[in-house]
């Protein structure tokens, strides 16, 4: 029995390339956009090479720390290190980041220390940074949920009338491909267009959710969606990190004055692993990666550096022992990460002493205590 | 009968991995009937994170064996529009803590259909569910959500413990004209054991199942407790108490027969769970016990489970989760009295 459930194929399949905002071709060359100008110094540009080269390394060193058992697992960035280092240094000391799990790089913008990020991949805590510190939320498992928090945050933002001043903020929210089948991806565009709500949602399309391809998510470009629910969507090269600067630099400062928000497809893919626990070759064929492997979002950089004189070797020789020691240090602290205390459990879930947490805790302490008592 | 009971009567035929038997279950009810139908995010070409749906769509083809969109209001939103047109999916939820979102789908109307319709609509979905801790996960990944569908009438409600249950469970469930959230204990899916093939031979679902006859103390678990509890028995029995596990299978309907002939000859009753204590399902055996033995008692019914704490960090689950230890204290606890 065959069933046509795959009838003709749509006018854009989901994966074409249509109006991919670009800045800076594979091979390193400057290309101009009419409607994102970029005008960034030379040093700027070196700058974004170190994030770039950094968070890689940071990245590997701790994808090898959950091979060797320091982690339990851990959500690789191998590929989407130019969508996250683009978008998150278009961030202002005023915005708000709402992050998945898969975003390093953009904690590294907002200064979020790397060893924060490995305590909920090695079971120590389920986040334990401060938000608010750092502009930049916990991490989200759920798929799609923060969504909906950063437009409600946006919302916040917008009642307190500071669009348009200089102190105006905008929130950001990133999910992945496979996000945008949620119901609350598909919420928070309907509440962020009919509030006209200052948020820049940032879909990092990495081609893949775990083994399903992009297919399975969607007919039609993403990017194209936001236009049924009335706001500018903008399909940006996701491994162009000039590109992903400029195109959400634009999306954020549209929202901080008021216009409304934007969906940004950043057209990625991810090289590794779904985490350490998946296995690609159950579904993904050896030459699509190869294909993207000519996209690398460094080399690119690196290409443009040395083509225009910006930088020579011994720059990027620097950059390589910088970030080696930046990764040296992150293991470094990981392995000296102590175990939470037991009783630490019963801590901070509620901001009120509650009573029956006061009751619980008190018994376990006492449990804990009857095994010193034997072993003493 | 017990595994190795069966065994040694020689009608177990074959040995599988939990995971294994809910896979072997599921291609037997594909097998026996075209309109049953597996759905969910990656069951297709990588058989399910836990690779319980592995080959599956290899063998009936992706009209059968459907990877779904990454949607879980969605998956089951849609395995109720197949069910209503003859159908029955066999819907995959990933991991406990994404079941949430499939929540509303579930409570107001996979439950409720069949008594809005004055029985005229049957919807023989069942939700497969990987539960419970001790895998060493991140957050959402280790939870007891049991409850919260316990408490929703119009649902079935089962666990599996060990792989001939998996396997005939499974069956049964998708057999079943009711809607069934089926657990599955995930830190047991690579435990082995042999699996009883001959119908004939199988418990009703709704059946709970005496795992060690014992004298002194009832102890009743589900799921992946109940193992521990096991281990809690044989190490009791060498300080000479004797534990009589039972393993209850099904938690609604609750088969409350077994468990009071039980706890009127033992006198004493430990009541075991992943799921925190408070407001748990721990508390619905415990009332009833109380209720249909009072007079038979000898201690209070008492608990063991998780914290009122959310799902600590992984590094803290061996804490969280009921071990032989605090089995054995709650045990020695019924003897206070
Ligand atoms: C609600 C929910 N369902 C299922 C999962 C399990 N899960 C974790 S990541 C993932 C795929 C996500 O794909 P995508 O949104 O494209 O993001 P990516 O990981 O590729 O960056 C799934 C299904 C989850 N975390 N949350």
């Amino acid at each position: 029995m065959t069933i046509d459930s795959v009838r003709g194929a749509p006018a854009t399949p989901a994966h074409a390339e249509p109006d991919l905002v670009q800045l800076l071709t594979p091979e390193g060359e400057r290309v101009e956009h009419p409607d994102y100008p970029l005008d960034l110094s030379p040093e700027e540009i070196r700058g974004l090479y170190r994030d770039l080269v950094t968070v890689r390394r940071l990245d590997l060193e701790a994808v090898a720390l959950t091979r060797q058992g320091e982690l339990g697992i851990w959500a690789s960035l191998l590929g989407q290190e130019a969508a996250q280092i683009g978008s998150g240094r278009a961030l202002g000391d005023h915005d708000m980041a709402f992050p998945s799990y898969r975003e390093h790089a953009v904690a590294w913008c907002r200064k979020v220390e790397p060893l924060k990020l490995l305590g909920l991949f090695r079971g120590v805590n389920h986040g334990g940074w401060d938000p608010a510190e750092h502009g930049f939320h916990l991490y989200t498992i759920v798929i799609g949920s923060q969504t909906l928090h950063a437009t409600g945050y946006a919302m916040g933002i917008q009642r307190d009338g500071v669009l348009g001043t200089p102190s105006a903020g905008a929130t950001i929210a990133y999910f992945g491909d496979g996000a945008t089948s949620q119901g609350d991806v598909n919420e928070s565009f309907v509440f962020a267009s009919v509030f006209n709500a200052p948020v820049v949602f940032f879909c990092q399309n990495n081609q893949w959710a775990i083994s399903e391809p992009l297919e399975r998510q969607s007919r039609i470009p993403l990017y194209k969606r936001a236009q049924g629910y009335g706001f500018p969507g903008v399909r940006v090269d996701g491994n162009d990190v000039l590109a992903c600067l400029a195109v959400t630099r634009k999306a954020l400062e549209a929202a901080r004055t008021g216009q409304g928000p934007t969906l940004i497809e950043a057209f990625t893919y991810r090289m590794g692993a779904h985490t350490t626990t998946d296995d690609p070759t159950r579904y993904r064929l050896k030459t699509e990666e190869e294909a993207w492997k000519l996209k690398d979002p460094i080399e690119r950089v690196k290409a443009y550096l040395v083509r225009s004189d910006m930088a020579d070797q011994s720059f990027f020789d620097e950059i390589e022992a910088e970030a080696k020691a930046v990764a040296s240090d992150l293991r470094k602290q990981c392995l000296a990460l102590p175990d939470p205390r037991p009783l630490e459990m019963f801590e901070n879930v509620y901001a009120e002493r509650h009573p029956l947490m006061t009751e619980e805790q008190e018994q376990f302490a006492a449990y804990l205590a009857s095994f010193e008592e034997v072993s003493s | 009968m017990t595994e190795v009971q069966a065994m040694e009567a020689g009608t177990a035929t074959t040995t599988y991995a939990l995971a294994k038997a809910l896979n072997a279950g599921m291609r037997k009810a594909m097998e026996d009937d075209p309109k049953v139908l597996v759905m969910g995010e990656d069951v297709g070409r990588l058989g399910g994170v836990f690779r319980v749906t592995d080959g599956l769509q290899k063998d009936f083809g992706e009209e059968r064996v459907i990877d779904t969109p990454l949607a879980e209001s969605g998956i089951v939103g849609t395995a109720i529009g197949l069910a209503l047109r003859g159908y029955r999916p066999v819907v995959e939820i990933q991991f406990d803590g994404f079941v949430f979102p499939a929540a509303d789908q579930i409570i107001t109307q996979l439950a409720k259909m069949r008594m809005r319709s004055l029985g005229a609509l049957s919807l023989p979905v069942v939700v497969r569910i990987p539960c419970g801790g001790g895998i060493g996960a991140v957050e959402h990944h280790s939870e007891s959500p049991e409850n919260y569908f316990t408490h929703t009438a119009g649902l079935r409600v089962v666990a599996c413990s060990n792989p001939a249950d998996a396997y005939t469970m499974i069956q049964q469930s998708i057999a079943s004209p009711d809607p069934v959230i089926f657990f599955e204990p995930k830190r047991r899916y690579w435990e082995k054991a042999p699996v009883e093939t001959d119908p004939a031979r199988w418990l009703p679902l709704h059946q709970a199942r005496v795992v060690n006859p014992g004298e002194h103390v009832t102890v009743l678990a589900y799921g992946p407790s109940v193992k521990t509890c096991l281990e809690a028995a044989s190490a009791a029995a060498d300080e000479g108490r004797s534990l009589e596990v039972i393993d209850l299978r099904s938690l609604n309907p609750l088969d409350i027969g077994t468990v009071v002939e039980s706890v009127n000859r033992t006198g004493r009753c430990v009541v075991v769970h992943e799921a925190p204590v408070f407001s748990g399902y721990g508390a619905e055996l415990a009332a009833r016990v109380t209720e249909k033995c009072f007079y038979r008692l000898e201690a209070p019914v008492l608990r063991v489970g998780g914290p009122s704490t959310p799902y600590p960090p992984s590094r803290l689950e061996d804490h969280y989760l009921p071990d032989l230890d605090r089995i054995l204290d709650a045990v020695d606890r019924t003897f206070a009295w």
